[in-house]
């Protein structure tokens, strides 16, 4: 696409914006330079540092994670070189048939039964609400956006001590508070992860969805009231269809989410507790990865965990394209 | 002024449209009571957080929820400012976050520039890169960056290797494109014409109008390092060069046990980790518009 510049006489004057000038009276190198490089071949350097930033910081990074999943990797000290044999695919296998992966992914599993739906339900509720001329608009605005903007540690400190068993929020239960306590239960503890990360991160969303409900036409909205349909099924004809888009966005975004959670099964539950209860795949990857000293057990976990993401992602383009 | 400000406006002052979506009045109580609800759910644990951090006894009846003058001590915070230095842990946050911000400020709006308005051999691949970067989740690389920053490069515990792998926000290069993709190309066609450098063109013509959009992109990309955790507590063993949440993060998990009253300690930690994001939302809450987030996600 970058040697739009077409070589030679056939460069289309009309859109160019040295039209006038006279094509033999510019030099061949130059000519012959646009056409290699593009009109803009400063455009390179500019871009150099991001390219360079993304190859080493990013590209380099991924081979290498591909690449120690296939081979026995281990931590040395700087400069000692061992043999790190090819072993296929028995990384992989390792974590496929490992408990505590798959209690992992189980636990992923509750995690997005409970957020994914919990997310959209109350992002599309509060947007809607929101989405008026409403005294102290700004107020409301900020007030749901204050979870995402602060660190998860900061929030993770208050959540452990209004949940914690002698906590504000059992002392209002009394009687009705679980025995073990929300965060050291092994019903509860995924659950809790679950409703606390839809809490922090829906003001995002909300604002996602607040985009989408401004580009809603209204006169869907003024025909569906001059047809004397009720609020409920305006919402369910008008509004849902309307940000159907928005709502892929934001189950996607979602699962993202939850295939990142590393934070709070390590705070808030103490690594993944109860007996691993609410441990995610990538704590798994830190503790294996990292503490453990398996980097190629941890690597083959991530690309597995990539993968799904990215299947998850694919069945949803899919399902979105049947429907339009 | 500007095409971009108008659109700016347009989203931020979205309430004079939506009133036409709903016509009558009387519907607004329910938007009411549904608002002062959620506002109530995601408020509570802030002010809670502040109270909490005052008692001098933990208090964790509901009537604790209340700020008791008599139960009431900055203690708590010259507790975690022994335990952890506050202020050197502010420091390294600081410069964590102000590294990223720089290097996004430069690199980046370089980048988007480039992406946006100059036509050169691999602009094409550098876009598709760049959305890969946003495709694949940060966790799986953890592992190779920590082999390849901390192992390989030597760089654990310095700020280098705390900065390099979020040094320049890929959503902040894409917002930065959207935008400068929006202005006018004439504009771009008769400075060329002028004879003005790209550079020229870029400082005193593109950015001006695109300013917005910079304080968006910046606000966006201020609060990743700042409340990042899983990097810099693998990159830094050092107490000394820990950025907050990271010593935050380790007072929780170890320390509270022995202090005498360790919510109140983590409660003071919490509100100062939590104080400058929560400030420049409620100072620039107009620019976390949900058009510039959302182009930047969706690309």
């Amino acid at each position: 696409m970058t040697s739009a510049a077409a070589p030679g006489k056939h460069r289309s004057g009309a859109t160019e914006p040295m039209a006038t000038e006279p094509i033999a009276t510019e030099p061949m190198v130059r000519r012959f330079g646009r056409a290699v490089l593009g009109r803009q071949p400063i455009g390179m350097i500019f871009g150099a540092p991001y390219l360079l930033f993304i190859v080493v910081l990013f590209a380099y990074p991924l081979g290498l994670a591909v690449y120690m999943s296939f081979h026995r990797y281990f931590f040395t000290a700087p400069g000692v070189s061992v043999p790190r044999p090819f072993v296929g695919l028995s990384n992989y296998a390792a974590v496929f048939s490992d408990p505590a992966v798959r209690q992992s992914f189980l636990n992923l599993l509750i995690f997005l039964v409970i957020n994914v739906p919990f997310t959209v339900v109350l992002s599309l509720l509060l947007a809607t609400a929101l989405n008026a001329a409403i005294p102290f608009r700004a107020f409301f605005r900020t007030s749901f956006l204050a979870p995402y903007v602060t660190a998860s540690v900061a929030m993770i400190g208050v959540w452990l001590f209004m949940f914690s068993s002698g906590g504000i929020v059992n002392s209002a239960l009394g009687p009705l508070a679980p025995v073990p306590s929300w965060l050291v239960n092994q019903k509860w503890a995924m659950p809790s992860i679950a409703i606390y990360v839809t809490w922090k991160g829906l003001g995002f969303y909300i604002l996602l969805y607040l985009a989408a409900l401004q580009a809603v036409p209204k006169e869907l909205y003024e025909a569906a009231v001059m047809d004397g349909a009720s609020w409920w099924h305006r919402l369910l004809s008008v509004t849902v269809p309307g940000v159907r888009q928005v709502t892929t966005l934001v189950t996607l975004l979602a699962v993202i989410t939850g295939a990142n959670l590393f934070t709070e099964p390590y705070l808030l539950t103490g690594g993944g507790g109860p007996n691993g209860k609410s441990a995610s795949p990538v704590l798994l990857i830190y503790q294996t990865g990292i503490e453990q000293n398996h980097p190629d057990f941890a690597s083959a976990l991530g690309i597995i965990l990539v993968i799904g993401v990215l299947l998850i992602a694919g069945i949803q383009q899919l399902v979105q394209r049947r429907q339009a | 002024m500007t095409q971009m400000a108008r659109a700016t406006s347009e989203v931020t002052g979205g309430s004079d449209r939506a009133m036409a979506i709903e016509p009558r009045a009387s519907r607004s109580w329910w938007r009411l009571i549904v608002l002062l609800f959620g506002a109530l759910v995601f408020i509570f644990p802030f002010y809670y957080m502040i109270v909490g951090s005052l008692q001098k006894t933990e208090n964790t009846s509901p009537s604790g929820a209340l700020p008791n003058p008599g139960n009431m001590t900055l203690h708590n915070y010259g507790q975690i400012n022994a335990a952890i230095g506050l202020g050197k842990a502010i420091i390294n946050s600081g410069i964590f976050t102000g590294g990223v911000l720089l290097a996004t400020i430069v690199f980046g709006v370089l980048a988007g520039y480039a992406l946006a308005r100059l036509s050169f051999r691999g602009r094409g691949l550098l876009f598709a890169l760049t959305l890969l970067v946003l495709t694949v989740p940060f966790q799986l690389l953890i592992v190779p960056l920590y082999v390849l920053i901390a192992r390989n490069y030597g760089l654990a515990n310095s700020y280098l290797g705390m900065i390099a792998p979020f040094a320049i926000n890929s959503v902040a290069v894409l917002i930065f494109r959207q935008y400068f993709l929006q202005l006018p190309a004439e504009m771009f066609d008769a400075a060329r014409m002028d004879g003005a450098s790209e550079l020229r063109i870029l400082r005193h013509i593109a950015i001006p109008l695109v300013r917005p959009a910079l304080l968006t992109a910046m606000l966006l990309t201020f609060i990743g390092p700042w409340n990042e955790f899983l990097w810099p507590f693998l990159i830094t063993k050092e107490q000394s060069l820990q950025p907050l949440a990271v010593a935050m993060a380790n007072y929780i998990d170890n320390v509270a046990a022995t202090a005498a009253n360790p919510y109140g300690a983590i409660l003071a930690g919490a509100c100062v980790l939590a104080a400058p994001a929560v400030a420049l939302i409620i100072a620039f809450q107009r620019y976390f518009v949900s058009t510039n987030i959302g182009s930047g996600v969706k690309g």
